[in-house]
């Protein structure tokens, strides 16, 4: 109903509303190709044609050009390649530096995943913008195609060709005839509307930015409180929210406000012997004594254990032949006299401290572990190192 | 489109007698190369028969998976040039042909043949079930004979058709692709293992079957397009237009990045994970001189393919096209040269084998040709897709 008074309408108003274009309607994709090429070799310039699916074939039959919207989204792709990467590199090398994996902090075959998949983000949105803005004319949403029986009948089983009036060859009264002798079969003229007439480029209209603003404050002021107020508005708290103090919190009921404890002097906590040989190596060979005996049960944990964090560097016989292929400085061979001459508590010095390039194994390797593998070390010198009466 | 098909139109015409002339003289230049090779050093000449072994295997099996894929998708636009798939695919029998003197040399080629490092390696005496020469033979005969039987059945539906233009061979062959399309898949994958992986048989990459099969369609696809563009020169494909051209750029494009994207994807997981036992592949591959043959191979591979079929005009040029995809057969020649030549030396080699053993290739495909277009139509003349394949518009 809304529709039919609206094209009485339009009748009634055909004098006062300038004309738009001349448009028909076609049966079959076959019948619009051939109207497109006809149209194109009559010398229209200005026209379209609208089908409810890509028919294929018409790229050729209008003698389009090469679009050059592929140039347009390669920029658009090789600018999210480079924001990522400039991004990602920010990231890595000042802003939160952090060892992954003990590899270098600019470590390029890690961003490549992340800056390819902003790379196709940037040129697919980018260019759908763009498209937007420059022929659409965003933010104006009005065509006069819009709206149209022409419109409705092309969306769903017609295919449409449109001659406009802005054509240098358009002729009103001849262009009917026209598109009815290249098998038009209803030939339907469209009007501009009163709002369509005006629609030069408003991106920067201070009213849409205006309006685009107020969007965004909503938007975001909505989200802040639905979730940040509104979602923690429970009526059970079903236990998340107790009177204890957690890692890292502060509190008032202690004078310097920090909620975790040291210990009190002069005590240890369980299981948290702390070491009183720090920076005294020759103290630690002299007053430590290993505990374990060498069993077969010590030796096979002090193996397994040596073989997982020591043998890396060290090499699998303590020659000190590494297997990091020059990625970490080689450490010296254990055999040397120097070491097969420390007492056992100077050795268990080195795991837990280190030395020169050796980080402290103390997180890693347990009191008790280190013994063994001092014992398993033991037992490599003395392989390399065999007495006479090993021999027998 | 409800115009008639141009089939009658079509008449047979075969190459001029020079390509035949020519070829077989490439094809002797060719053999007298291997024998020379293997008289000269057979463990280098094996290496280098293995490169261009998976070469000619990636080319008729890549032809045999476009036929396929054809059928499968109900493809149109591929009907008139799917000939030259098919007499490229005639290439798989003479590959299991050409493997045959690599049995002799099994021992220059792969540590899992010498009973003794099997046996003070337990690595290798774990993998022995599978990586014995019996059972290596085995799956050698039972899957190029299986591409070999579906390359028959393929094709002499095909050519039936030719004569009495029956449908249900286009049916039978749907059906038929349905079935190749897993043995395609494991077969290809296994002959990469076996062929081409075992060959460092420590090491081993779960996708490693995936970057062989990347790299046989785009063969298959250049030397289908080089033949295909060239042969449209001469006359011999009068109704092709830009659209179809365009079709195979396009095809050629995705698989240069399907290739990029699964070498990227095996060399970032190894590199992540830094483990010892996978690294020293790609360490092997980036010292004594291999690291700039590894960068090369990006540069060829997929840096300059990728820019130079970029753009849609591109995809549509001629000239560009055959240039292209001559430069990707030797970017896939590259490829496989630099899977394999690393385990025969610790830095690259380059010697008159390299250069000369690819000429039997060369000297086959044209032979085949000159033969298999004196005998069978170049177009599929009874395909009922036909017509809408020469009606193809983008």
């Amino acid at each position: 109903m809304v529709h039919k008074q609206r094209i009485i309408e339009q009748e009634t108003l055909m004098i006062q509303k300038p004309l738009y274009s001349i448009t028909a309607l076609f049966d079959s994709p076959d019948e619009i190709i051939r109207a497109a090429e006809k149209t194109n070799n009559a010398g229209y310039t200005k026209y379209d044609v609208h089908t409810p699916y890509p028919v294929h074939g018409m790229d050729n039959a209008m003698r389009f050009k090469t679009s050059k919207i592929g140039y347009f989204a390669f920029a658009f792709g090789l600018l999210g390649a480079l924001s990522a990467v400039t991004f990602i590199s920010w990231i890595t090398l000042s802003e939160y530096p952090l060892v992954i994996g003990g590899k270098p902090f600019w470590s390029w075959p890690a961003f490549v995943p992340v800056s390819f998949e902003i790379t196709v983000l940037f040129a697919a949105v980018l260019s759908t913008l763009a498209m937007i803005i420059f022929y659409f004319k965003f933010p104006n949403n009005a065509h006069p195609l819009h709206d149209t029986q022409y419109m409705k009948r092309v969306s769903s089983d017609k295919f449409g060709l449109s001659i406009q009036a802005e054509d240098p060859k358009f002729d009103e009264k001849t262009v009917g005839e026209f598109l009815k002798s290249v098998g038009g079969k209803e030939i339907i003229p469209v009007f501009f509307e009163p709002e369509e007439l005006n629609h030069g480029q408003k991106l920067f209209d201070l009213k849409f930015i205006g309006v685009l603003m107020v969007v965004a404050l909503s938007v975001s002021a909505v989200t802040y409180f639905t979730f940040n107020k509104f979602m923690y508005m429970q009526p059970f708290n079903w236990m998340m929210v107790q009177n204890k103090l957690k890692a890292q919190q502060s509190s008032e009921l202690f004078k310097n406000g920090i909620g975790m404890r040291q210990p009190v002097e002069g005590t240890v906590a369980r299981g948290f012997m702390p070491y009183p040989f720090k920076g005294k190596p020759e103290d630690a060979g002299k007053y430590l004594v290993n505990p374990l005996l060498s069993t077969k049960e010590v030796l096979d944990r002090g193996k397994s254990k040596y073989l997982t964090f020591c043998s890396p560097c060290h090499g699998n016989f303590a020659r000190g032949d590494s297997r990091l292929q020059g990625q970490f400085p080689n450490p010296p061979t254990l055999h040397s006299d120097k070491v097969r001459n420390w007492p056992d508590g100077r050795i268990y010095h080195v795991i837990t401290e280190g030395q020169n390039a050796m980080p402290s194994y103390a997180p890693q390797i347990s009191p008790e572990e280190r013994w063994a593998i001092i014992n398993y070390i033991r037992v490599l010198q003395r392989a390399q190192n065999a007495k006479e009466s090993d021999l027998k | 489109m409800s115009s008639q098909p141009s089939s009658t139109e079509y008449l047979k015409k075969p190459l001029p007698a020079i390509i035949n002339n020519i070829g077989w003289g490439i094809l002797l230049l060719g053999g007298v190369c291997y024998v020379l090779g293997y008289l000269v050093d057979a463990r280098h000449a094996a290496f280098v028969h293995v490169v261009n072994f998976l070469f000619l295997t990636s080319i008729g099996v890549g032809a045999l998976f476009l036929i396929a894929l054809e059928y499968i998708a109900g493809a149109v636009w591929s009907v008139p040039m799917r000939r030259v798939n098919e007499f490229l695919a005639a290439l798989i029998p003479i590959a299991a042909l050409m493997a045959l003197p690599l049995f002799f040399h099994l021992h220059d080629l792969y540590q899992w043949v010498n009973g003794e490092i099997v046996a003070h390696d337990t690595v290798l005496k774990i993998k022995e079930p599978y990586l014995n020469v019996n059972f290596f033979t085995i799956r050698f005969v039972a899957i190029f004979g299986l591409w070999t039987m579906f390359f028959f059945l393929f094709t002499q539906n095909s050519l039936k058709q030719d004569v009495n233009k029956d449908q249900k061979y286009t049916k039978f062959n749907i059906g038929l692709a349905t079935a190749f399309m897993p043995i395609f898949a494991i077969g290809l994958t296994i002959i990469a293992i076996d062929w081409a992986m075992s060959l460092e048989p420590h090491w081993y990459s779960t996708i490693y079957g995936v970057y062989y099969f990347s790299g046989t369609v785009l063969a298959g696809v250049a030397a289908a397009t080089y033949i295909i563009v060239k042969l449209h020169e001469h006359g011999y494909f009068p109704q092709l237009r830009r659209d179809h051209f365009y079709s195979l750029g396009t095809l050629l494009f995705v698989f240069i990045n399907f290739w990029a994207y699964i070498a990227f994807s095996q060399f970032l997981l190894i590199w992540y994970a830094n483990l010892p036992e996978e690294t020293y592949w790609f360490i092997a591959r980036w010292k004594n001189g291999w690291e700039y043959v590894s960068v090369l191979l990006i540069v060829v591979h997929f840096a300059v393919p990728y820019f130079m079929l970029l753009s849609q005009d591109s995809k549509m040029d001629l000239k560009r096209l055959k240039f292209i995809s001559i430069w990707v057969l030797i970017a896939h020649l590259l490829d496989l040269y630099w899977l394999i030549m690393p385990s025969y030396s610790a830095s690259p080699v380059l010697s008159w084998m390299e250069i000369c053993f690819p000429l039997l290739i060369v000297g086959l495909v044209s032979v085949m040709f000159a033969w298999k277009m004196k005998r069978e139509n170049l177009i599929p003349v009874g395909d009922p897709k036909l017509g809408r394949g020469l009606e193809f518009r983008l």
